[in-house]
């Protein structure tokens, strides 16, 4: 993206994640970005979309960018103020549509990593861990994957840690150790391009490119070889009521998107 | 039943659940009696080194903090403390260095503000343990187990992970649909400080909104302290029986703290107050940073108002109610530090 452009990565990013969700269908989402794109889905084209927060917060109109999954705001205006135990127990049972996560690391088939860089118990870097990510992605219909920063440092042919299950190593893997059938990672979102999951082999494969991103960018920002298909399109971009809104109405201090 | 799979975590805080019964029957009294008593009391009589802790809320969120602020001051030691999506707790203890053992499913981070310095530091130089993963559903059910009085609860996710394989969970045959099924271990806190709207002096607790995993923790918890931001009579919780979310008999001591979960939410109340966090993750990246934060704070105040009032007094906190219900704007005093 040229510095010309209207909007920055960030905004690019929480629009495209709000194009994947649709209306009346509830969705499972995770700190930052994943929230921003949720709100955004629900005051443009999917006003009936069922927000679900890990701590208790079911259904809530969110007036502010909440700074944690946890607070006040998860259960504005609410449909109810729960508990954890029936949000997971919710998600377990099959009530939610959508999961909605970042990652430091990602593989192939959509193994994410965010517990630790380098060893477990020497680590380089400690991050969070798992918190919700793991029975978000074990439990949700459909995984929804934003990562910020596309590289070859963060598509890797092995993550460090396996914290949340993609398709573990490819098809009929989530089946064979027990997950819920038929759930596992949807889409994956990132500044380069968006990418779906090849449904034989469960991996990688190119949807369409961001604006101005070529296909060998994608190829040589990976570890691994991604699937890519005959016809690939452009991502649409965000129009200006968009960028109002993202700006006026979700992120007013700017914390994620920047001012 | 033959185990397919076991995580190599340790297993903290786990008993038999016979011994746990038994451990009930002879320690938690039924009499209604007055458990009112000050931090200082409830920490020394119910926290001991060596002890496995859990805090109540989550993340920012109606924590205790002056339960966690008199285990600093007190300098517990040695304490294994449950990751349950604990942050702002956690880092205090951690980097203070009453906490050295931690089993995780979120921590070392403050979720948006970033990463969190002191934690991570000790973390990654050997100073304080991961001893197991496991993730927030993981840790909610080893709480349900623990308050059910049975060994483990069967459950369908970290299967597959090395979340799973970190955990202290076993894989078996379900019996019944003859697929892996994972097993959660119940646990057992040595004790539990959990943060309430309003409680009367036995402990009859309510928690105004999300409950998160409190219900259950304070139910499996051996030893319960109760923080409240106000003490009512017993009339008010037999009012509206409904809205009680923790009764007495489960509860130890009754700490009356208006604020208290200060610079933490309480929702309905009073919002973070994002100035003083700044300041702690500003401080927190060096240890002489965090002696600096702690000498301020916590062991030159002598009770948790002196403290309210070095963090701004009533016009802070008049703000903090404000922020609360939308009246001012949003900030972000840390984003420019990270």
């Amino acid at each position: 993206m040229t510095a010309e452009t209207r909007y920055n990565l960030r905004e690019f990013l929480a629009f495209t994640g709000a194009s994947v969700l649709e209306d009346e269908k509830s969705v499972f989402v995770g700190t930052g970005l994943p929230i921003i794109a949720s709100m955004l889905a629900q005051k443009t084209h999917a006003p009936n979309l069922f927000i679900v927060f890990e701590a208790g917060g079911l259904g809530p109109l969110l007036p502010e960018l909440p700074i944690s999954v946890g607070e006040s705001r998860t259960f504005h205006q609410a449909i109810a103020a729960s508990t954890m135990h029936d949000v997971m127990s919710l998600a377990q049972g099959g009530y939610v549509d959508f999961g909605f996560l970042g990652g430091a690391q990602m593989d192939i088939y959509g193994n994410i990593n965010t517990t630790v860089i380098g060893d477990h118990d020497s680590p380089k870097t400690r991050l969070p861990g798992s918190g919700g990510a793991n029975d978000v992605g074990s439990f949700s219909q459909r995984l929804i994957i934003i990562i910020a920063n596309q590289s070859k440092r963060t598509f890797v042919n092995k993550v460090d840690f396996l914290t949340t299950p993609g398709y573990l190593d490819g098809p009929g893997a989530r089946e064979r150790v027990g997950l819920p059938k038929g759930t596992g990672p949807y889409r994956v979102i990132t500044q380069l391009a968006v990418y779906g999951f090849d449904n034989e082999t469960k991996r990688l494969k190119l949807i369409s490119l961001s604006p101005g991103v070529s296909i060998d960018e994608v190829k040589e920002n990976s570890s691994f070889e991604i699937i890519i298909p005959d016809k690939v399109e452009t991502t649409p971009e965000p129009t200006d009521e968009h960028l109002r809104i993202l700006h006026e109405e979700i992120d007013t201090a700017g914390i994620v998107l920047g001012k | 039943m033959e185990v397919l799979k076991e995580g190599k975590g340790e297993l903290l805080g786990w008993h038999d659940p016979d011994e746990a019964r038994e451990w009930v029957l002879e320690n938690k009294s039924r009499e209604l009696k007055d458990k009112t008593m000050s931090a200082k009391e409830a920490v020394s009589k119910f926290v001991h080194d060596g002890d496995f802790i859990a805090s109540g809320g989550f993340g920012h969120i109606r924590v205790s903090m002056a339960i966690i602020y008199e285990i600093v001051k007190q300098q517990k030691c040695n304490l294994a403390m449950a990751g349950k999506t604990a942050v702002h707790d956690i880092d205090i203890l951690v980097g203070s260095g009453c906490v050295n053992k931690v089993e995780a499913a979120y921590c070392f981070g403050h979720e948006l503000r970033g990463l969190s310095p002191a934690s991570r530091r000790l973390v990654q130089g050997g100073q304080c343990k991961v001893v197991a993963e496991t993730s927030n559903a993981g840790y909610q059910w080893r709480w349900l187990a623990g308050m059910m009085g049975i060994p483990f609860i069967p459950s369908r996710n970290l299967l597959g992970t090395d979340t799973g394989n970190y955990s202290s969970c076993k894989v078996v045959n379900d019996p019944f649909s003859g697929k892996p099924i994972n097993l959660i271990p119940a646990a057992y806190p040595d004790v539990a400080f959990i943060h309430v709207h309003r409680c009367d002096i036995y402990g009859n607790s309510q928690i105004d909104g999300i409950l998160v995993e409190d219900f259950e923790l304070s139910r499996c918890a051996r030893r319960l302290i109760i923080t409240t931001e106000e003490i009512v009579d017993s009339e008010i919780i037999r009012r509206e029986p409904w809205k009680t979310s923790i009764p007495f008999l489960v509860v130890d001591a009754v700490v009356e703290v208006p604020y208290g979960s200060h610079p933490c939410e309480m929702p309905g109340m009073y919002y973070y107050d994002e100035s003083h966090i700044a300041e702690w993750l500003n401080l927190s990246r060096t240890s002489e940073g965090i002696d600096e934060y702690l000498n301020k704070y916590v062991f030159s105040v002598d009770n948790f108002e002196d403290y309210l009032e070095l963090c701004g007094g009533v016009k802070k906190l008049n703000y903090l109610k404000r922020r609360e219900f939308l009246r001012e704007p949003m900030t972000a005093p840390w984003r420019k530090q990270s």
